[in-house]
């Protein structure tokens, strides 16, 4: 059970974050929960190569250590990280506009691409 | 070894080259010449690279290193490089796709003039075409999800690219939320994957796989990623608004990106589950996506006002029929019978359908782009008689309209037909739906026809003037296109269109090519 938390943290974050984006109605708060499950999937990705009392995975830092956590996941999730920033830049700098163009950051008065 | 060896690192280097030079070359007639010349190029390096494909088979190229795995002292050995994998289908989808970005940028280029900002777009654009080349020769999901994140980057610049207009802000911020969260799924079903077998190569995962429930998870993650990213019904909301607000020339290649994304379904459904997946399910689930874009895209089509959003709907309608196409070879896969009696048929029709619709569709789009330029508007209700001042894009269009209704002697009929005739065997609905689709979008564009190019000519547009010639040219690329499609049907299904389907369902050639006979 113990073992199996940071998947619990990651289904939770993943819940939280998908909420968001489905019934918030700001869109700053669909921004923010974006982000979250942004989180959760690099989470999840570095949870997947841990390995329990493993040491990171450079052969020159690693000291006695025989076990080391997989560093495939971390490379990912670095490179996931840097993509995220990309895109919550964009959504951030979209919101800017969005809010100068209709002076509101609700989805429900921005609506004029219907049908 | 030839200079060609290296193509599929080529086809993407470049255009990067050009994406970064461009965003400093702030002359206009530098930058429009840097532009083409690339645009140029590329479509050259991916004629070089469909003609390489077809002579060597499947090609398999790795970055910085002569072999794809990496063997430790202690014999273990790791498939960890980065990996390009091209075969027939991808090939194809190259050569598609970068034919539809030059049409695309040498039409763009007049409207570049009207910005100051000509670079960042021509940068985002080069950008645009590199993601959507890699998509199309990865051979390593990661990368393929890398990929996918600068196409995404990249068209929600493009999209949001009038800033002052809030419409196009509003459809990319809808793009943005939408991409970026299927995007995450993705990235979380390939984290399954590499969970379970530790290896991202998709050749060297789909000759391990074995479906239990954590690949089920993953399947179905990719597939609603895909099917968003290339707009199927029900996640299609966000593509209408997308293209109808994007800059003029910028839809025609949006067309070819969702393609690629459409590419990564089948190379995921065909080449890493492939033979793996027992049952007709998934099969089924890829044919209703199919049956339910085709039919609700041309519903929503007819009732348009907006020439562009309605050829926006039409592509949904065209992306239903590639999705059947493809999906009932998926339904014949495990039976060599079913593949001879319709499944080959279907496939063909299908991935004929792919470069038929990235012809005509962006051509519509294109001389959409053009009533835009000459007019200012692209409202129905307020177009019209715009034959007498606009014969070479009226002409152009009647082309495209007729392709895309499949009128008997155009390439659209022809792909149109192997769909009818495959699906019919499987279930005359199918082919049902089909045709009444096709009627319907011919509905359609004779609707828009009258009320855009007949008719009396309207007080407001009597000064109307005809595109400038790179604009022209732009589109007669693709004219051209089309017409050598629709004239020369049988070489072109049996020496691009064959090949292709071929290579999709020989799951077994795809995971030969990288892991060779004897490794692991």
């Amino acid at each position: 059970m113990i073992d199996n938390l940071p998947m619990i943290v990651v289904g939770a974050l993943f819940v939280i974050g998908l909420y968001g984006i489905m019934f918030k109605r700001n869109i700053i708060k669909i921004a923010i929960a974006v982000s979250v499950v942004e989180s959760s999937t690099n989470l999840f990705l570095i949870v997947l190569g841990y390995r329990t009392g493993g040491s990171i995975p450079v052969y020159t830092l690693a000291g006695e250590f025989k076990k080391m956590v997989l560093p495939t996941p971390q490379a990912l999730t670095l490179t996931a990280i840097v993509i995220g920033l990309a895109t919550t830049a964009l959504l951030l700098s979209l919101i800017m506009l969005l809010y100068k163009h209709y002076k509101t950051l609700d989805v429900y008065e921005i609506r004029r691409l219907r049908g | 070894m030839s200079w060609q060896v290296h193509l599929p690192a080529l086809i993407l280097t470049i255009p990067l080259l050009g994406a970064f030079v461009s965003i400093a070359l702030t002359k206009p007639r530098l930058r429009n010449l840097w532009f083409t010349f690339i645009l140029a190029v590329t479509t050259v390096l991916a004629f070089l690279l469909w003609r390489r494909v077809g002579i060597y088979g499947t090609l398999i190229y790795v970055m910085g290193g002569q072999s794809w795995n990496f063997t430790l002292p202690s014999g273990m050995s790791l498939p960890i490089r980065i990996i390009m994998e091209v075969d027939a289908f991808g090939a194809f989808m190259v050569l598609t796709g970068s034919i539809s970005a030059l049409a695309s940028g040498l039409f763009s280029i007049r409207f570049l003039d009207r910005v100051h900002d000509g670079n960042k777009f021509v940068s985002l654009f080069l950008l645009l075409l590199t993601a959507m080349l890699g998509l199309e020769v990865t051979g390593d999901l990661f990368n393929f999800f890398v990929f996918l994140e600068i196409a995404s980057v990249a068209s929600y610049g493009l999209i949001a690219f009038w800033r002052d207009t809030p419409e196009a802000i509003e459809a990319s911020f809808k793009y943005t939320v939408l991409s970026t969260f299927v995007a995450l799924l993705f990235l979380i079903g390939v984290g399954i994957l590499y969970g379970v077998y530790g290896t991202l190569n998709m050749a060297a995962l789909a000759k391990n796989i074995q479906v239990g429930f954590l690949e089920k998870v993953a399947l179905v993650l990719f597939i609603t990623s895909m099917a968003m990213k290339c707009g199927a019904v029900p996640l299609h909301m966000w593509e209408p608004d997308a293209y109808g607000q994007a800059p003029a020339g910028i839809p025609c290649f949006l067309v070819v990106v969702g393609q690629a994304s459409l590419y990564g379904m089948f190379r995921i459904a065909f080449s890493i589950y492939g033979q793996a997946f027992h049952g007709s399910i998934l099969a089924w689930i890829v044919v209703v996506f199919g049956l339910l874009s085709m039919f609700i895209g041309v519903v929503m089509a007819v009732i348009q006002k907006e020439a562009k959003r309605l050829m926006a709907y039409h592509c949904i309608s065209q992306t239903g029929y590639m999705l059947m196409g493809i999906g009932l070879g998926l339904l014949a896969l495990s039976s060599p019978q079913a593949m001879s009696e319709f499944g080959f048929t279907a496939m063909k029709g299908g991935i004929f359908h792919i470069i038929n619709n990235a012809m005509y569709k962006g051509l519509l789009f294109l001389t959409a782009g053009s009533l835009f330029y000459a007019t200012g508007t692209t409202d129905l209700n307020k177009l019209g008689g715009l034959s007498r001042n606009m014969p070479y894009t009226t002409i152009m269009f009647a082309v495209a309209a007729a392709a895309i209704a499949g009128l008997p002697p155009f390439n659209g009929f022809v792909s149109k037909l192997l769909i009818y005739e495959s699906s019919f065997v499987v279930h005359p609905f199918l082919a049902v739906v089909a045709m009444v689709t096709s009627i319907l979008t011919l509905a359609s564009f004779v609707k828009v026809f009258q009320s855009g190019f007949l008719g009396p000519s309207r007080e407001n547009m009597t000064n109307v003037r005809e595109v400038p010639l790179s604009m022209i040219i732009g589109m007669s690329v693709l004219c051209l296109m089309i017409l050598t499609l629709s004239l020369m049907p049988n070489w072109v299904l049996s020496n691009l269109i064959e090949p292709a389907a071929r290579d999709l369902v020989n799951q077994a050639s795809y995971i030969q090519a990288v892991m060779g006979s004897g490794l692991q």
